[in-house]
């Protein structure tokens, strides 16, 4: 029972980071319907600048707090610019291309920012600064650790700020329209390149966000960290129904769940025929699954592909 | 035609002799004037030129995106590396390994597509992807509880290539003339090269090449004229895979040596570079491509030189580069020039239709 209580915990961590990306593949497709691979490497983008400016904060001197909420800064700033600069140079050019073109360009991104990476940081693991969150509480024989504490009030506060963007303000209500149909939301005066320039803003300000959270979690940057994770966060937005921003959230935290339990009790179940090293195949076949047998998802509605 | 039959054909005809005569002495060329390890190079590119080949009947004919391709061609690998090496102490002849490699890794494919072939094209592209990715990390641990695949250190001592009392690892002397083992691996590539080339191009005129044309350009217009989109999608997968199959049985032989590491994303994305800046669905384009996206890693090698000479230290990895500039070549294409650089009249008139 204390396992199954723990990688509870440890999975729900997990998810809380996988819905911050599910969310950025969510918004954009919701909009455009196109995936945007290179939602990963943004993710690995935000770790990556983080653990560079936390570095140089602290070798000014600035103490620990402020040098992370810098860094965090200078990483949603950073990733957010890259963002835009996708959707300006690279998606906008191709909205009316034949489908295969953006496709092929997203996977020609994530590319190149991943190879980028490893131009400017190097192709060896890096240590993540250590942000003192080492700290743990014990419950009743479960650990909670501080950065895990932080992780999960992170994106609960996160998600208030997203949920109230969206059906609260006059800017979530122009992507909303978008979503629902472009040439309608632009007759009616809304500025639907203005919306759609917007979802790939909060999805890459959720993803620098996302990336700094994994790597004080796992405490180690690279920049192939983006490529798993982002497989993971797309198949969590189709497990809540892609599209659906709730859905996102909670495809996330199922998805963790499923995993941590997984790489906990996957050898137990097969007598350590496959161990936890397969614990990455279980979110592929959980994506084919779904995708075979309920392609709308959990909370997605069901909608007929428009001719 | 009509007007002169007799000269137009042997002009043709002509080009054809010339064709060949330049084929059959390019190794000697490449070897006397660059060095044996070009010839090497050049074995590697042929291989590369069969898996693009491959790719192009799913990505350029069927018009589906399939980012996992690297996949099949370890598929195929890693058959010949079981059934022919101390692995498991089997030693099978190249005339039943290669084939047997080739249909594994059509009946892989089919197994993908069966299940998938319904989605659409941006989630099969994810699939495919993920796919693999899994069948990477399955080689990868195959080696516990019973060791398969012998995990990530892979297979060593593989067979070389033989052909009856012929191997393909040792010079000969023929007529006079020697042949190094490179030299004659290079005609055995070029031989399945051609065959490939062949096939590939009667296909795209066959049936289903018009077929798969169909479902390219309009699957529901193609579905509703009566076409079973599923089954022919499921073929053009299946083909696909199999070249890649077999590029991969000759691969493990040429090199003696297998393991995961060889069949990444990256390779994957590398082939999808080469369809696509030669001019998807036009095979004198994919050829082009792949020669020179294979002949890039020799060509970028100078840049690391030349910091370590000038600069004293190599900042820029010739190899991320590489793969750097195939990102970026991937998104220019598509932005400015989605056809390819030698691309097919049809194929053009699609991509700037709309």
């Amino acid at each position: 029972m204390a396992t199954f209580l723990q990688q509870l915990v440890n999975g729900l961590t997990l998810g809380c980071i996988y819905a911050l990306v599910a969310l950025g593949y969510t918004l954009v497709y919701g909009i455009l319907e196109l995936i945007n691979f290179a939602h990963g490497d943004l993710v690995m983008l935000g770790a990556l600048l983080s653990l560079s400016l936390m570095r140089l904060f602290l070798d000014w001197g600035i103490p620990l707090p402020g040098a992370v909420a810098l860094a965090l800064a200078g990483a949603m700033a950073g990733c957010v610019g890259v963002g835009l600069l996708l959707e300006r140079l690279a998606y906008r050019p191709l909205r009316q291309a034949p489908k295969l073109a953006p496709l092929i360009t997203a996977i020609g991104l994530s590319m190149t920012l991943e190879q980028g990476a490893a131009l400017i940081w190097g192709r060896d693991y890096l240590a993540f600064p250590d942000l003192g969150l080492s700290h743990s509480w014990v419950f009743g024989g479960i650990v909670v650790t501080a950065i895990q504490g932080v992780i999960g009030g992170g994106t609960l506060l996160l998600l208030t700020v997203l949920l109230w963007i969206i059906h609260r303000s006059s800017l979530g209500r122009a992507m909303r329209a978008t979503a629902q149909n472009p040439v309608a939301a632009q007759l009616l005066g809304v500025d639907t390149d203005r919306s759609i320039a917007l979802a790939f803003v909060i999805g890459a300000a959720l993803a620098a966000v996302a990336g700094l959270m994994v790597g004080a979690y796992y405490q180690v940057g690279h920049y192939t960290m983006g490529f798993m994770l982002g497989l993971k966060a797309f198949t969590a937005a189709v497990l809540g129904g892609i599209g659906n921003l709730q859905g996102a959230v909670l495809g996330g935290l199922v998805l963790g769940l499923l995993e941590a339990l997984g790489a906990g009790y996957l050898g137990d179940w097969t007598h350590n025929v496959f161990g936890s090293n397969y614990k990455d195949v279980f979110a592929f076949a959980l994506l084919i699954a779904v995708l075979i047998f309920h392609p709308s998802g959990l909370l997605g509605r069901h909608a007929p592909e428009k001719v | 035609m009509t007007s002169a039959p007799f000269a137009r054909v042997s002009l043709r005809q002509g080009r054809w002799y010339v064709a060949t005569l330049l084929l059959l002495i390019l190794p000697f060329a490449v070897e006397w004037w660059l060095g044996r390890g070009w010839v090497r190079i050049l074995d590697f590119a042929l291989l590369s030129v069969m898996l693009a080949i491959g790719l192009n009947i799913v990505v350029g004919y069927a018009g589906l995106l399939d980012l996992g391709f690297i996949a099949f061609f370890g598929v195929g690998a890693y058959c010949y590396a079981l059934l022919a090496s101390p692995q498991f102490d089997l030693h099978w002849p190249l005339w039943v390994v290669l084939p047997l490699g080739a249909l594994v890794a059509a009946s892989f494919g089919a197994a993908l597509g069966w299940p998938t072939l319904g989605l659409k094209g941006d989630y099969l592209a994810i699939v495919t992807m993920g796919f693999g990715e899994i069948i990477r990390i399955f080689l990868n641990n195959l080696n516990a509880p019973v060791n398969i695949t012998n995990g990530p250190q892979g297979i060593t001592m593989i067979d070389s290539l033989r052909l009856g009392d012929w191997s393909f690892a040792r010079p000969h002397t023929l007529a006079g003339v020697k042949i190094g083992s490179l030299v004659g691996t290079y005609y055995l590539f070029l031989l399945f090269v051609i065959l490939a080339l062949i096939l590939s191009h009667r296909l795209e005129y066959s049936r289903l090449g018009r077929a798969w044309a169909a479902i390219r350009e309009d699957e529901i217009a193609a579905a509703s004229m009566g076409l079973d989109t599923r089954r022919l999608k499921l073929l053009a997968f299946a083909m696909g895979a199999s070249f890649g199959g077999l590029s991969g049985g000759l691969f493990a032989g040429f090199q003696g040596f297998v393991s995961p590491e060889s069949f990444t994303l990256q390779e994957s994305v590398m082939i999808l570079c080469m369809v696509v800046l030669g001019g998807m669905g036009n095979l004198r384009g994919v050829v082009s491509g792949a020669l020179l996206l294979a002949f890039l890693p020799e060509l970028l090698r100078p840049v690391g030189v030349w910091q370590q000479r000038w600069l004293g230290q190599v900042w820029i990895d010739p190899s991320t580069l590489r793969l750097f500039l195939f990102g970026v070549a991937l998104v220019l294409l598509m932005r400015w020039r989605p056809e390819g650089v030698w691309p097919s009249r049809a194929r053009a008139r699609e991509w700037h239709r709309s």
